[in-house]
């Protein structure tokens, strides 16, 4: 599969607070912008990838594209460990020979639609029945589960997690579509407040109306663009033994995410390591997951996440491994980690507003903590 | 306001039956003798449908926890800020279960910290799971 596809187009909305407008004709601004970047008409889409939390179907976006002939579609489950594997599905119908131009995407009004964990029922059923009942409902609770046990085995700190969303609010400073560009200091991070001990509101992502989509083609397609393709270099799944849904506290090893099991399987695809990536664009629905991710990606040693986004490691323009150069979740907008990938394609691309000089290989993760997925970029 | 309620399924009623009896039991593979929780309908190490639900002592020290602050469901309002903790289990430290700390400041949690289970009985005749510190804290 490596380079069968390429990203060609990448389209979004503004981010807002409160978009103004449902999140269907959302998804078809963004999808008609990535389409529109590419010079691909609307008719020649094939394929369409979704979320399964989507709201729009893939009814509705083929009704008002007018497509005439969809031949693959498909969804991917678990919120934001979907992302990537859009893409990655994508890519494979397209190595396939089941599509040649298929859209993805992601529109939602989380901030305007309000908080999905606030309209908890009165009986909760699935693994959730054992933790609901005692108010562990949120998803800042089910990730500052995992955080407080590795501060406690390896003695991360919560400054460590400060790096990482200062580090994200340097990015969205220069990032004019990013919605959080005010400056922000650890001590910053160290006085917001609690939310879920151990972790604080500046260790949250953004509450976000918006929507996001690109373009994948063959690479036959890609030739004929009007954008400079980002290959799909490898894209992975991952969910490993006995592993839960986001209250992932029942499996044998405890701080291994589905992550472990995606970053294998991508790099093994790829035929590189994590030290040939330039720039990462890691999922940060929390600060935690990311310095989690920078141990299951292989950018560090199991236990060393939070040291090594320490001393500006994570910011651009000198750090050894820039992340989220839009700003991520944390402060350009959350939509369920959609917007790391476009970042991603922009920094293959070369047009990142804090872009990584010369990047060829970009990574970006989806969801940590849930069944999750991972793509690995290479410039044209 | 009452809070969620667990909803049984065919695998975990036998669970919350016993939580009823003032008993905590968990899955015991009726081939190989593996214990799991959450309940499930096959072994993860030999796939045997065959169960049994083993009693438990119901010792366990803290393995990991959170402390809740606004913004809560409404239910939990009145108790933040309130700390919900893992539990390993003392007869397999790998089985770990949640639960709220009971007679304890979220301020006198620590990992590794020595709980015993108690039942708290609510509405519908649900019963759940919840933990005590063995000995005074704080
Ligand atoms: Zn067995």
């Amino acid at each position: 599969m490596k380079r069968a596809a390429a990203i060609v187009g990448i389209g979004h909305t503004e981010f807002s607070k409160d978009l103004g407008r449902p999140e269907r004709t959302a998804a078809l601004e963004a999808i008609c912008a990535a389409l529109d970047e590419a010079g691909i008409a609307p008719a020649e889409v094939d394929g369409l990838v979704r979320f399964d939390m989507e709201n729009t179907s893939e009814v509705e976006i083929a009704q008002s594209l007018g497509l005439e002939a969809l031949r693959f579609f498909g969804e991917i489950g678990y919120g934001g460990g979907a992302g990537c594997a859009t893409v990655g599905h994508a890519a494979m119908a397209i190595a396939a020979g089941r599509a040649s131009v298929v859209v993805c995407w992601r529109a939602r009004n989380r901030s305007s639609g309000g908080r999905p964990w606030a309209r908890t029922g009165m009986r909760v059923g699935g693994e959730f029945q054992f933790s609901a009942p005692y108010g562990l409902v949120r998803p800042v609770d089910q990730v500052a589960m995992v955080a407080r046990r590795h501060m406690h085995e390896y003695g991360t700190k919560s400054e460590h997690f400060g790096a990482v969303a200062v580090a994200c609010r340097k990015h969205a400073a220069r990032n004019p579509h990013a919605l959080m560009r005010d400056p922000m200091t650890l001590e910053d991070h160290q006085a917001s407040r609690l939310v879920s001990e151990p972790l604080r509101k500046l260790d949250c992502c953004l509450e976000t109306d918006g929507a996001l989509a690109c373009v994948v083609v063959s690479a036959e397609r890609a030739r004929d663009v009007k954008t400079r393709p980002a290959w799909v270099l490898a894209a992975s799944q991952g969910l490993g033994r006995e592993q839960s849904v986001m209250t992932n506290y029942y499996a044998p090893r405890f701080l291994e995410t589905p992550s472990t099991t995606a970053a294998r399987d991508l790099f093994a695809q790829a035929g590189i390591g994590p030290g040939d990536v330039d720039v990462g664009q890691f999922y940060d629905a929390f600060t935690p997951l990311v310095t989690l991710s920078l141990e299951e990606y292989g950018f560090c040693k199991p236990g060393e996440g939070g040291p090594f986004a320490e001393g500006g490691r994570l910011e651009w323009p000198d750090g050894e491994l820039p992340v989220n150069t839009s700003g991520g979740g944390l402060s350009e907008a959350y939509v369920h980690g959609f917007n790391l990938i476009l970042e991603g394609v922009r920094q293959v691309r070369g047009s990142s507003t804090s872009q990584v000089e010369g990047a060829e290989i970009s990574l970006v993760t989806s969801g940590a903590g849930v069944p999750t997925s991972a793509l690995l970029l290479a410039r044209a | 306001m009452q809070r969620p309620l667990p909803e049984p399924d065919a695998d975990s009623a036998p669970f919350w039956e016993a939580c009823g009896r003032h008993e905590l039991r968990v899955q015991r593979c009726g081939d190989c003798g593996a214990r799991r929780h959450p309940p499930r309908p096959l072994c993860p190490h030999c796939q045997s449908a065959r169960v049994e639900w083993e009693r438990l002592s119901g010792r366990g020290e803290v393995y990991s926890w959170v402390v809740a602050h606004p913004p809560v469901l409404p239910a939990f309002q009145e108790r933040v800020p309130f700390a919900v903790v893992l539990v390993a289990l003392a007869e397999d430290p790998g089985l770990r279960l949640l639960g709220n700390l009971l007679d304890c400041e979220p301020g006198d949690v620590r990992i590794g910290l020595a709980v015993e289970v108690g039942f708290e009985e609510l509405v519908d005749g649900v019963t759940l799971p919840q933990w005590r510190p063995v000995e005074r804290v704080g």
